[in-house]
């Protein structure tokens, strides 16, 4: 028969060496460094920051990102995007918001000053989310948070189910109709870890927008998270959306 | 030999069904996972790869000021400054890679008035012109210089 103070050593012991298995597995889980020379993913945490008070829609970005990463031209589909907003008497529940063709074309103007309302563009692209919606519904894991916290797209991988699609809160995926799998904006990958910065930042003409790695200790974002009034998109979903807004209205959804 | 266990043959045979069971699962396992899934994470870690592999459009503002250090210079003595050489250029990676290969030039009214048609939703202190009104139809390029456009240079 066992006694009390059998069992209490039993079950500690048991408890102990359960942790420290439990330790050791996820070590040997996590697996080698990637074998990409330069370029070690564990070195990076990706992310954009965007000061709504510098763009002018031109549609710099939407134009380079098509070109860039190959998206169909048509006005349906796109990795980033500019909307205007029209926010009137301040009534910030009912803005009325239009993004022709993405602001690819830029946008005609439409309202007039001194009527009493606010207008500004808010560019829109994936946020990179530290808990992505989208990537907990892949069936496959055809879409996954990268170590360096870009949410990227295995397209050989991609079945086309589309759930992805509708988890994303913030409409950044599209199905490709050529390959009939998703896509979305990849933060430029092939870019990003080759040292360059992403196609929109590269061709935005006021630095509205900025690639940012908030593990490099010297790169401006820090400073850029400290001065402004700093908000993200849906912050109530709990997404942990990285791109950063400086100036962002409430009437933006 | 007397049995170990009351039931040996019920047993053996059940650790059988068990053993083909956990080989025709490796065996599966095999066949349809595909390489290098789950080295990472849940996902198949030569997407990394795949997702890099794409080329570049866009050479970057350091390889056009490489060569063309003059035009870099006018550009940075200017309200441009911040403005990349591709932003109004294009995309011109194929043009750095093989400087025979010549770019269009930008020209007529249209590549200035992308960034400086007057609209309400752009911020009040950038620099807007109507273009209805603002030297109708003279080249933008006829006053201001595009690499440093303001009117006192």
């Amino acid at each position: 028969m066992t006694d009390r103070r059998q069992f209490l050593e039993s079950s500690t012991k048991l408890l102990l060496l359960t942790g420290a298995a439990a330790l050791g597995w996820d070590h040997l889980q996590a697996g080698e460094p990637e074998k990409a020379p330069n370029y070690h993913t564990a070195d990076h945490w990706w992310a954009m920051a965007i000061d709504i008070e510098q763009c002018i829609g031109c549609g710099n970005c939407v134009r380079a990102c098509k070109t860039e990463n190959d998206v169909p031209k048509e006005p349906y589909y796109f990795r980033t995007w500019v909307e205007r907003y029209h926010v009137e008497g301040g009534d910030i529940e009912r803005p009325q918001v239009d993004s022709p063709n993405g602001g690819y074309d830029g946008f005609p103007e439409k309202y007039h000053a001194g009527d009493g309302s606010k207008n500004f563009f808010v560019p829109k692209l994936c946020n990179h989310c530290a808990h992505s919606p989208c990537v907990q519904v892949c069936p496959v894991g055809a879409t996954f948070e990268a170590a360096d916290g870009v949410v990227l797209v295995d397209k050989s991988y991609c079945l086309g189910c589309r759930y992805c699609v509708q988890a994303c809160p913030y409409g950044c995926r599209y199905i490709d109709p050529r390959t009939n799998t998703v896509d979305k904006c990849s933060l430029c990958y092939h870019r990003i870890t080759k040292g360059l910065t992403t196609a929109c930042c590269e061709t935005c003409p006021t630095g509205a927008r900025t690639l940012a790695d908030l593990k490099n200790p010297k790169d401006p974002i820090h400073e850029f998270l400290r001065k402004n009034k700093i908000q993200v998109l849906k912050p109530q979903m709990a997404t942990g959306a990285k791109v950063y807004y400086a100036g962002l209205d409430g009437s933006v959804r | 030999m007397r049995a170990l266990f009351k039931d040996q043959e019920h047993l053996a045979r059940m650790a059988g069904l068990f053993v083909a069971g956990i080989v025709a699962f490796l065996v599966l396992q095999q066949l349809l996972v595909p390489k290098g899934f789950g080295l990472y994470g849940h996902y198949r870690a030569g997407a990394l790869d795949d997702n890099r592999a794409r080329p570049v459009s866009f050479a970057g503002q350091a390889a056009c000021a490489e060569c063309h250090t003059d035009q870099a210079a006018a550009r940075k003595a200017g309200k441009h400054a911040r403005v990349s050489c591709e932003a109004c250029h294009g995309a011109l990676a194929a043009h750095a890679a093989n400087p025979e290969s010549k770019p269009e030039k930008p020209h007529g009214r249209a590549t200035c008035l992308k960034c400086h048609t007057a609209n309400v939703a752009k911020p009040a202190k950038f620099p807007q012109v109507e273009p209805s009104e603002h030297a109708e139809t003279g080249l933008c390029t006829e006053c201001h210089q595009a690499h440093n456009p303001g009117m006192g240079s």
